[in-house]
């Protein structure tokens, strides 16, 4: 197949500036020549390739848009989406990666942790010493976490944590995982939701792996299971107190899925496109046959909509003007759109679509993951309800 | 220290490349233009070397149309701290490259300049030598380790049947081959700071030329292949139409 060199029918590249572009091809010649050669395999078999940590953070993709100070990349939104998407291109097991650890899991110790939080957790997480996980979801609280069970007693000296998390991305390699729990306030007799540092190793603190699954192969999920943990009060963010806390993390990991999935949908179209010009059926090219066009050309149209959207969605993020209702729109829009295109391009490859020679299928069972985790189509369907009408239909 | 690395834009080799109106030229519509890989052995090792000094300076050179200064930007990126463009937009053949280098690089007192072996574009391997004997330096090339010592550098290069070594007293040239390192990605940090690196531009007058292209066809289609027969039976007709049809035997 053809090396693939970008999806850019609407001189898309015009709107970036040099070093956006220069920053996605580097990504984009990574991806091809070191990590598209583990990926089937890994799939396959059903690990993440850890190997590839060093390198990505060699590359400054781990907590990419924090300031330098952290040892952190300190590139610009677009930059940091373009980023995403290219990793995405290569697998959402490895873009999932980068998106837990840089805006899961740095970022809430960034935006909500204490200076001697960050200076001790960030650099060796932007370095790739220390992997991150983020634990909110669990077994009985998928779409609505405000019902979580997870609860922190206050003891002297800190706090003992008692709950279980699920569906953990990186769970079982992580060093420490973000747990959202709530604890009363001594004053109000509230509950507030409060995220917590939890570290490996800490005594009744296991994270065993969910095996078994069909999508997201080539990357780790995990549950997380808190029994009496202690956990000292230097390991409280100060700074996240309520739903929002988990959800301003959330805002910055749809953003980077927003772009990644349009990563995954030009794997799939530049798959589908090569391969129609190759697959011979009743004397010619299947590209040759209209039925065949329409689908291209579909594809094509939707992959550049997407791409429009994610640039400036990254504009407004760079101002600081976005809402979380224009990241639910592109989240929504771009993960549909990236799955239709993996579905068309599945049935155009024929029985080649459904084999590990081609990415198309990988791409189209990780799809249905990326649909769902971050919150749902339809609960950013509902957020964008709210957004218009004014009423919560799910609060 | 100062090092030097000369580095060529080629087009990629994934590329379909097409030939050029006037028939001696490649057509650069639709090319994508890359760093030449043999360029990319010099530069990490370059910046191997500095970073293990701690110190020095590596500067990259290059000639050749505006579209260059991305490649330029590229090395930038790596770790080079400057670069020169020498800028012109006529085609340069190996000894008119040689000298403008020469002449740019003669008063930088740089102790190494490197090359890459060849460019993977017209394959003729002459600039790096003839730069360094413009320059009066000693020259090794297509080198496939290199390890320094104060002023002296042992290199080895990969010759027919075994390895030479070779020990060279700096300054020198050197030329690099696969196999010397693994050239490092680009950090995003090493782009952002690329952008605040000078490229100092400066207009160059090609001397006269010494080799002119005449022409430049791209290799004839192949012919679809024959199968012979099937199982050990097909062998003698197989060493038959080896020996006397493809008279590669
Ligand atoms: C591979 C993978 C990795 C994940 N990684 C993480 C992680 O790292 N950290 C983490 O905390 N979580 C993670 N998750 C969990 C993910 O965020 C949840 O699965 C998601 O929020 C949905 O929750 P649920 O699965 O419980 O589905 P449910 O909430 O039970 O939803 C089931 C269906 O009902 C629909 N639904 C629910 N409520 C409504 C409503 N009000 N109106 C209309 N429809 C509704 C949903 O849209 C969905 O279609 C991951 C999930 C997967 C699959």
């Amino acid at each position: 197949m053809a090396r693939f060199s970008g999806v850019d029918f609407y001189e898309i590249d015009s709107l970036l500036s040099e070093e956006e572009r220069q920053i996605r091809d580097h990504v984009r010649g990574w991806v091809e020549d070191r990590y598209l050669p583990l990926v089937e395999r890994a799939y396959e078999e059903a690990y993440f390739p850890a190997e590839v940590i060093p390198e990505i953070a060699e590359m400054g993709l781990l907590g990419a848009t924090l300031p330098e100070k952290y040892g952190c990349a300190g590139v610009n939104a677009l930059a940091y989406g373009l980023a995403m998407q290219e990793l995405e291109r290569g697998d959402s097991g490895l873009r999932s990666f980068a998106s837990v650890q840089g805006s899961l899991a740095m970022y809430p110790i960034y935006a909500y942790g204490s200076e001697a939080q960050r200076m001790k957790w960030l650099p060796r997480m932007a370095k790739g010493e220390l992997v991150g996980c983020f634990g909110l979801t669990e077994p009985d609280f998928g779409s609505n976490p405000a019902g979580m069970i997870t609860r922190a007693e206050r003891k002297v000296g800190g706090y003992v944590l008692n709950g279980a998390k699920m569906w953990i991305t990186n769970g079982t390699i992580a060093d420490l995982a973000i747990v959202w729990a709530k604890l009363r306030d001594e004053d109000t007799g509230r509950d507030d939701i409060h995220g917590f540092i939890l570290e490996k190793g800490m005594k009744g603190f296991s994270a065993p792996e969910q095996k078994r699954k069909h999508s997201l192969r080539a990357s780790v999920t995990s549950e997380l299971i808190l029994q009496d943990v202690v956990v000292p009060e230097e390991n409280l963010l100060p700074d996240a107190v309520g739903l929002k806390g988990p959800l301003g993390c959330l805002s910055q990991a749809r953003f980077g899925i927003a772009f990644g999935v349009v990563g995954s949908a030009m794997a799939c179209f530049h798959a589908a496109a090569e391969y129609s010009k190759s697959r011979v059926q009743f004397g010619r090219p299947i590209g040759g046959f209209q039925l065949v066009q329409e689908r291209l050309a579909d594809m094509l149209t939707q992959i550049t909509q997407a791409q429009l959207l994610c640039v400036q969605l990254g504009r407004l993020k760079e101002r600081g003007t976005v809402r979380t209702e224009q990241i639910s729109l592109a989240k929504r829009n771009n993960c549909e759109m990236a799955l239709e295109v993996a579905r068309e391009a599945r049935d155009v490859l024929g029985a080649n679509g459904i084999t590990a020679e081609y990415p198309v299928m990988r791409h189209m069972c990780n799809l249905e993951s990326v649909k769902t985790y971050e919150g749902t189509h339809n609960i950013h369907t509902l957020v964008l309800g709210e957004a218009i009408t004014g009423i919560a239909a799910y609060r | 220290m100062i090092q030097v690395v000369c580095i060529k834009q080629v087009a990629d080799s994934e590329t379909r490349v097409k030939i050029g109106a006037d028939g001696k030229s490649l057509d650069p519509s639709g090319v994508t233009w890359i760093l030449n890989p043999y360029d990319e052995f010099a530069v990490e090792q370059a910046l191997r070397v500095k970073e293990k000094l701690g110190a020095g300076e590596v500067i990259a050179v290059s000639l050749g149309g505006a579209g260059v200064q991305a490649t330029l930007r590229n090395v930038l990126a790596m770790g080079a701290d400057r670069a020169i463009h020498l800028k012109t937009n006529s085609p340069a053949d190996p000894l008119q490259a040689a000298r403008a280098l020469a002449a740019a690089i003669r008063d930088l007192g740089a102790q190494i300049v490197w090359f890459g072996r060849q460019a993977i574009d017209d394959d003729a391997a002459q600039v790096g030598p003839m730069t360094a004997e413009l320059l009066q330096l000693p020259c090794v090339t297509s080198i496939a380790s290199f390890e320094l010592e104060g002023t002296t550098a042992t290199v080895e290069r990969d010759i027919e049947g075994g390895r030479e070594v070779v020990e060279v007293t700096l300054p020198a040239a050197l030329t690099t081959d696969k196999g010397l390192n693994e050239p490092r990605y680009a950090s995003l940090k090493g782009i952002m700071a690329a952008k605040k690196k000078p490229i100092d531009e400066r207009p160059l007058e090609l001397g006269e030329a010494g080799l002119e292209v005449v022409s430049l066809a791209l290799p004839a289609a192949r012919s679809a292949g024959r199968i012979v027969g099937q199982g050990t039976a097909a062998v003698p007709e197989l060493l038959r139409v080896l020996r006397e049809e493809a008279r590669v035997l």
